[in-house]
């Protein structure tokens, strides 16, 4: 396995989780990734924003690999996870992934879906990742529907049992995809006051997003994104109150 | 003469009739274990077909979404996975392409013609790999059926990609190729009765030998029948009774 700096070890206080250089990915002649470069830190709640096929979804989806990225170098950790013989599945269990969709195990209760990847993968026993997963969820409210199926539960509480099920992992990072766009309005609350809970704990976040009020408040660093490439970095305040591309400046006349 | 007492002596005679032909056909010389020994030569044979059935249908439409859906792996991988998809291929279209009665004498007279085996085995290994390749199509159509999403959320927590399939696809695919799979034994179970050609003693060999004993043919033939619907529409039951069970599990 390659290290970023074979010399000296990670350091998760000074280096960063996440460092992602010159990122490339093409579908079939299509750019949707142009060199995208990004260091994300312990800690940092991201918030990546941008125009509708601008390649905020394929960014994220690079980071673990769901998407394999073309070109570039992801480093987590300290390890080149973009190098092929790194097995990505044990990297993977330390990003946590929530998807617009939910993407809960149709055929598993709220328990199951949340406590199968610990015993399977990391050997906890039933007992204790039960337990684990009852203080979860507990925490969002929804202790009692933990024997529930996933169409006895509305659209909000899917997204938070999605959540807490990747929690359940323990990850060192949770990567999220528009994760309450296919919710109805009066669910969107719910599961924004789970992700604000996250980044007050001081989980390392990386949010792909249309929530813009949202970013503003609890972002520690906006990313912008158009046509494969980051347009700006800054903090919420740089990034709402002074814009410095046009293009920026543009999204945000639509948006805001 | 009487017209009623005419009717009545129809009626009379054809119950003695009746009741000679039953006597012959089924009691005499205890012909009726021609069919109870039939029928279960007919299940037995049917019962590990079914297995044989599911699990090389299962690896075969395993393999074939495996390779559909290949992500990256090394060369080697690739290599054996493109070989494997080839040997599926070549399997499905020459089981789906030939009739079973063919390829139940080829087996039995040509690839076993040297050895001494038990017939039923001969009938299993036949009706197992032929039922093989329509599960196959249908797990394999259950397969492709599941949302991606599913598989994304089984990879982002960490399963690899046959822990995936193991925990996440394939139970869900099971549930939704039931109904297709049970159909495909109820044919199974119908379709081994031309394991006679073989001369194996199944439930419609069993009938065929009491008729070609009696010269009768209707009661026989019409006994045999009648234990396949019986165990057709049994089996449809049972069927639809697990198919309701599996979907009251997520309700
Ligand atoms: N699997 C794929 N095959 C081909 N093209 C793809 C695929 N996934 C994404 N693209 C293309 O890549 C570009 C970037 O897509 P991406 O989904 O990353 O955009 P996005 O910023 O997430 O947009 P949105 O806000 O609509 O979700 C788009 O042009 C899209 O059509
Ligand atoms: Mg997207």
């Amino acid at each position: 396995m390659k290290n970023s700096n074979p010399e000296k070890p990670f350091n998760p206080e000074t280096d960063p989780l996440i460092s992602v250089k010159d990122l490339q990915k093409n579908f079939k002649g299509l750019h949707a990734l142009n060199g995208v470069s990004l260091d994300i830190y312990k800690g940092d709640v991201v918030f990546v924003v941008g125009p509708s096929g601008s390649g905020k979804s394929t960014f994220l989806r690079c980071l673990n690999r769901l998407e394999e990225p073309s070109g570039g170098e992801i480093f987590f950790e300290g390890v080149e996870i973009t190098d092929r013989a790194v097995d990505i599945n044990k990297h993977r269990q330390k990003m946590g992934m929530v998807f617009q969709q939910f993407n809960l195990f149709p055929h598993m209760t709220v328990l199951k879906n949340m406590t199968q990847a610990p015993i399977k993968l990391q050997h906890i026993s039933k007992a204790e990742a039960e337990a684990e997963a009852r203080k979860l969820l507990d925490r969002v409210g929804l202790l009692d529907r933990e024997n529930a199926y996933p169409n006895q539960l509305s659209g909000g509480q899917k997204q938070r049992i999605a959540i807490v099920r990747a929690l359940c992992m323990k990850p060192d990072v949770m990567l999220f995809d528009e994760p309450t766009s296919a919710l109805d309005p009066e669910m969107v609350g719910e599961v924004l006051q789970v992700m604000r809970g996250l980044a007050e704990e001081k989980m390392t976040m990386v949010v792909v997003t249309h929530e813009m009020a949202f970013a503003r408040e609890v972002a520690s660093k906006i990313v912008f994104m158009a046509d494969g490439q980051i347009l700006e970095t800054g903090t919420p305040d740089e990034f709402f109150n002074h814009p410095k591309t046009e293009r920026l400046k543009q999204f945000l006349d639509k948006v805001l | 003469m009487n017209f009623f007492s005419a009717v009545g002596e129809d009626i009379s005679n054809f119950f003695t009739e009746f009741g000679n032909d039953f006597y012959l056909n089924f009691i005499k010389n205890a012909r009726w274990q021609y069919l109870v020994n039939g029928l279960g030569v007919t299940l037995k044979v049917t019962l590990f077909a079914v297995i044989i059935g599911i699990v090389l249908g299962f690896l075969v439409a395993i393999i074939r979404s495996t390779h559909d859906k290949a992500g990256t792996m090394t060369p080697f991988l690739k290599f054996v996975l493109n070989v494997l998809n080839f040997l599926c291929n070549v399997y499905l279209t020459v089981i789906r392409g030939t009739p079973v009665l063919v390829q139940l004498l080829i087996i039995y007279f040509v690839i076993f013609a040297s050895v001494r085996i038990d017939k039923s085995f001969v009938a299993i290994i036949a009706f197992g790999v032929n039922s093989g390749a329509y599960v196959a199509e249908i797990v394999r159509g259950g397969i492709m059926s599941i949302d991606q999403g599913q598989f994304e959320a089984g990879r982002s927590l960490g399963f690899n990609f046959a822990q995936t399939m193991w925990y996440i696809i394939i139970p869900q695919t099971f549930k939704n190729v039931l109904p297709a799979l049970g159909n495909e034994f109820i044919v199974l179970l119908k379709e081994t009765s031309v394991a006679g050609y073989i001369a194996l003693e199944d439930l419609t060999k069993g009938g065929d030998i009491i008729r070609s004993q009696t010269f009768s043919a209707l009661l026989p033939l019409l006994a045999v029948a009648a234990i396949y619907l019986l165990m057709v529409v049994l089996l449809s039951n049972l069927l639809k009774i697990l198919e309701r069970r599996l979907r009251s599990s997520e309700k």
